[in-house]
């Protein structure tokens, strides 16, 4: 197969950065997008030219490492996958494909389409653990858990945090992202002791990271690869609203306010 | 974190209640707005006195001229501040993006709001403040009976077809801001449930749609010769 793609090429962050057109041949239908990425930039090393840089690892839909926006769409055309799981199949022979990095403030571009995403990091690092006794582990039962509770906090806990949310939103907002992290945490009974502050926190990092709000477009929820649904973004605004007012009361009882 | 947690409204989910709530009482008004023009058919008698007993009893006009005033600014201010910060969001565009699940009416509130806007601000000086001139027709702040002539006013100005024009113009915007706001509102203040959110989705935009046919029949009703 052959095609004609059009590929964002920046230096770093700081400079800008423009389109450069490339042909490839060669290609077969059971080529995966990054395969045929790795082709190209073997190509380009054997002319004495930079390679493409963007982001790989497991290459099997785990790691939430690939992040590529094909044609218009976070992970490309192919529903509920992620770049390394789509097959050049997927499109036309002689099909020209746009590719560009995930684009949002809070994720500057490092590379071509290598963004960096420590951002969703630090919101993790506001809130999302769990208070543990060190020592043996515990017996497994010893905290039952209903199913339902523990089937959502797992569709919660599918995440792999690879930022396909934030490059689907119109808004650059990572709410799908902070909803599933402070929901899986706030489901379980593990989650409990940190609850409020666990809500409090995330949210105010996600606000400080310069992501933008949510405007109900449901564009996370199409473009998750883990198909994690924009439910837990009203769950989340919930538990902020109720966070918010309990912790209000108790600083209200111990210094009257503020 | 007492000083974090006393500002709900410092926070973008914060922001996006206040625009929820304030939504929820400018939507209520506007059903209020509507059901009260229908009382057109029911003659002039009818729609008037309607008018005189809302006129008359000062804490009913006023105290919800406060509400929606207050609705209205925290609605507004918190637009422009949310549009802001959404925009400083994604510094550089995508120069291919395909939107899967989104809609024009989600797209545009921004815009249809501002339209909304404008024309309540030419609606009050239209109609609340009675400034007809160059409509061809004479403004009537009382009918015989020395109750405000909403009737008279409110045929006259559909008769003119550029008021009607900017009317329906003005509908359109609203009842695309409504398809959109009235579900995404519960969803902002967290009321959802997977087992209703279907219902709650196509309730919301059965009422959205209820409000425009009903805003909708007056003109026509004028322009048909149903009220004259």
């Amino acid at each position: 197969m052959k095609f004609k793609l059009n590929v964002w090429r920046q230096e770093n962050a700081k400079s800008a950065g423009r389109f450069e057109k490339y042909d490839i041949d060669g290609i077969t239908s059971g080529h995966s997008f990054l395969e045929m990425l790795d082709v190209l930039n073997e190509k380009l090393v054997m002319q004495g030219k930079d390679p493409i840089a963007f982001d790989h690892d497991c290459r099997e839909g785990i790691c939430g490492s690939c992040s590529l926006v094909v044609n218009g769409r976070a992970h490309g055309p192919q529903e509920a996958a992620t770049t390394c799981q789509l097959h050049m199949r997927k499109f036309r022979d002689g099909e020209e494909i746009n590719v560009e990095p995930w684009r949002a403030g809070a994720f500057p571009v490092i590379r071509d389409l290598a963004v960096d995403r420590s951002s969703l990091d630090r919101i993790i690092q506001a809130g999302g653990y769990v208070s543990v006794r060190t020592g043996a582990v515990a017996e497994a039962n010893a905290i039952p858990i209903s199913k339902d509770v523990a089937d959502r906090a797992m569709d919660a806990a599918a995440c792999i945090g690879c930022g396909a949310c934030v490059a689907a939103c119109p808004n650059a907002s990572a709410m799908l992202f902070t909803a599933a992290k402070v929901r899986h945490l706030n489901l379980l009974p593990q989650g409990q002791p940190e609850r409020d502050m666990r809500t409090i926190k995330m949210v105010e990092q996600m606000d400080a990271e310069g992501f933008g709000a949510c405007s109900n477009h449901l564009e996370c929820e199409a473009a998750c690869p883990k198909q994690i649904s924009a439910d837990f973004i009203g769950e989340l605004n919930r538990d902020l609203a109720t966070a918010m007012l309990r912790a209000r009361g108790a600083s209200g009882n111990a210094s009257a306010g503020g | 974190m007492s000083t974090q947690a006393s500002s709900l409204t410092n926070t973008t989910i914060g922001k996006k209640m206040v625009m929820a709530v304030s939504g929820l009482v400018l939507f209520g008004f506007v059903i209020g707005h509507m059901l009260g023009n229908l009382q057109v058919f029911l003659g002039p008698d009818a729609i008037n006195g309607y008018s005189h007993t809302l006129h008359a009893t000062p804490v009913l006009i006023w105290g919800a001229r406060s509400v929606l005033l207050v609705a209205i600014v925290a609605h507004a201010t918190t637009a422009i501040s949310l549009a802001r910060l959404n925009r400083a969001a994604r510094p550089v565009a995508y120069a291919v993006k395909k939107d899967i699940a989104t809609d024009y009416a989600a797209k545009t509130m921004f815009w249809s709001g501002l339209t909304i806007a404008l024309y309540i601000a030419y609606h009050l000086a239209h109609l609340t403040f009675g400034m007809t001139k160059g409509l061809g027709y004479q403004h009537l702040p009382f009918d015989a009976n020395g109750l405000p002539d909403v009737y008279h006013n409110l045929v006259q100005s559909f008769r003119v077809p550029w008021c009607t024009a900017l009317y329906v113009v003005a509908q359109g915007a609203l009842s695309m801001h409504l398809y959109h706001g009235a579900w995404s509102l519960f969803q902002t203040l967290g009321v959802n449930h997977k087992r209703y959110n279907e219902t709650l989705r196509s309730s919301a935009v059965a009422v959205a749609m209820a409000v425009c046919v009903g805003f909708l029949a007056v003109p026509l009703a004028v322009l048909f010769g149903v009220v004259k």
